[in-house]
């Protein structure tokens, strides 16, 4: 049994908020620039351009690259043979309450649904935990901005529906959010489990690297499929027109009952953020 | 080809910006969000005086990070407009003649900036850490309780928006869109 303080959790959850709202990760960097480099359409290409001229100013002055620095997404894969001392969800709270002031990040968390009083701090993050084997503890941090968020959608749909149903409510989805994710959009899919393992499949798959794709090769192609009919809408970077609507299509999956196809879409921003490290 | 436009933007002004343009600002603009908009109509609709000058106003919806020591304004890009649905009608009879955000307006947005001159820019959603130099200064105006919220008021210098929504009712999101597609490309 491995022993890892509360504190270290606090401490590494504070200064990976601050890098992950302040940095883009290389993956995005990557897909933005290859985008632009195949971009034809000028408007588009001058809006990609602005969007780079942002991430590498934000990077330079360390500040964040968008205001909205997002509900702060906490992602733990916690050992079985890793002994947490001290109270895992304070910790966690403490170092989101700590990245945020201490890195001028926005606070964006309203402390009741429909009552809608500012927490101040952040707080609470949005705090996932699975058990794995071994002595390890991995640790996500993924600042979601809302804007994207607010996209998203679920489906339940019939087996009868098929590959066809499915691809047709993500392209549907991505058509009626039009410009209002701040396109280009990196597009989360879930598909199967139960209607709350669905979209939280969408919302990992939004973790993995926009240029790594789907390890079963029937849903890397569906994968690829589905980003060429995202960018034949036209909608481009911010709605005005142009190739470049999404940068990626990540699907995850898993089992599911006789009876259903779950489908979520989880979009995500030109700013998609997360940081992962390994205690 | 950029269009300067020092502001405020009379309602005469605002018939004359046409969509697809792109305007660089100079000027005050004030910033609102959600939870402003629901204040100032509901001020609005008791007939008591809002907390500004809304003659002539443009409105930013922007939701500040707050600033480093040295800086006026945190990372600054635009929210989502049609959150702000409900309540810019209201604002724009009121003589608001300008909006920026980012996205979609629906029917009675777009009807009431016909009505009376009004013209909805985008700002590049996202791009707040470049958005921000061209903000010279920010105070709060009002409801400071809402923190990023709060109403400022923000001196900008060259603030690059496009004009989407005209008060014709040209929409970019709808022209540029046929446009990529009825393209060669």
């Amino acid at each position: 049994m491995r022993t890892i303080h509360a504190s270290l959790l606090t401490d590494t959850i504070a200064s990976l908020c601050v890098e992950a709202n302040c940095r883009l990760p290389e993956d995005m960097r990557r897909s933005i620039e290859n985008a632009r480099n195949e971009e034809k359409w000028d408007t588009a290409r001058g809006i990609l351009d602005k969007i780079i001229e942002n991430y590498n100013i934000a990077d330079e002055k360390f500040v964040p690259i968008c205001q909205d620095t997002g509900v702060c997404c906490v992602f733990l894969k916690i050992g079985t043979d890793v002994h947490i001392e001290g109270d895992l969800v304070e910790a966690v709270n403490e170092g989101v309450r700590r990245g945020y002031r201490d890195g001028y990040l926005r606070k964006s968390v309203v402390g009741d649904p429909l009552r809608r009083v500012n927490t101040g701090d952040n707080t609470p993050a949005m705090l996932y935990t699975e058990l794995v084997p071994g002595d390890k503890l991995e640790l996500t941090v993924a600042p979601k901005g809302f804007g994207s968020e607010n996209m998203s959608k679920l489906a339940m749909l019939k087996p009868s529906d098929g590959v066809e149903g499915v691809k047709d409510f993500v392209v549907k989805t991505v058509e009626e959010a039009g410009p209002n994710p701040c396109p280009p959009i990196v597009v989360g899919v879930g598909i199967g489990g139960t209607f709350d393992k669905a979209a939280l499949l969408a919302k990992k798959a939004l973790m993995r690297s926009t240029d790594e794709r789907n390890k079963d090769e029937y849903y890397a192609a569906l994968e690829a499929e589905l980003l060429d009919r995202i960018n034949a809408l036209g909608i481009g970077p911010q709605g005005f027109g142009g190739r470049t609507t999404a940068l990626a299509v990540n699907i995850e999956t898993m089992p599911t009952h006789i009876a259903g196809l779950p489908v979520a879409v989880n979009i995500n921003c030109h700013v998609t953020r997360h940081r992962t490290v390994i205690l | 080809m950029e269009k300067r436009v020092n502001l405020p933007i009379t309602r005469d002004m605002a018939r004359e910006i046409k969509s697809g343009e792109s305007v660089l600002l100079s000027g005050t603009i004030y910033t609102a969000r959600d939870a402003a908009h629901k204040r100032l109509v509901r001020l609005l609709e008791n007939g008591e005086k809002l907390p500004f000058d809304i003659e002539n106003a443009t409105i930013y919806y922007v939701g500040p990070t707050p600033a480093k020591p040295g800086q006026a304004i945190g990372s600054a890009g635009p929210t989502t407009s049609y959150r702000m649905d409900a309540y810019s009608p209201a604002l724009i009879r009121a003589g608001e003649t300008g909006m920026i955000g980012k996205g979609k307006r629906n029917a009675e947005v777009i009807n009431a900036m016909k009505e009376y001159g009004a013209v909805y820019f985008a700002a590049i959603g996202g791009a707040g850490a470049l958005l921000s130099s061209c903000i010279k200064s920010a105070e709060i105006v009002a409801y400071e309780d809402l923190g990023a919220e709060a109403v400022r008021r923000l001196t900008v210098e060259d603030f690059p928006v496009v004009c989407v929504i005209d008060s014709c009712g040209n929409n970019l999101y709808e022209t540029g869109r046929k446009e990529y597609l009825d393209s060669d490309l």
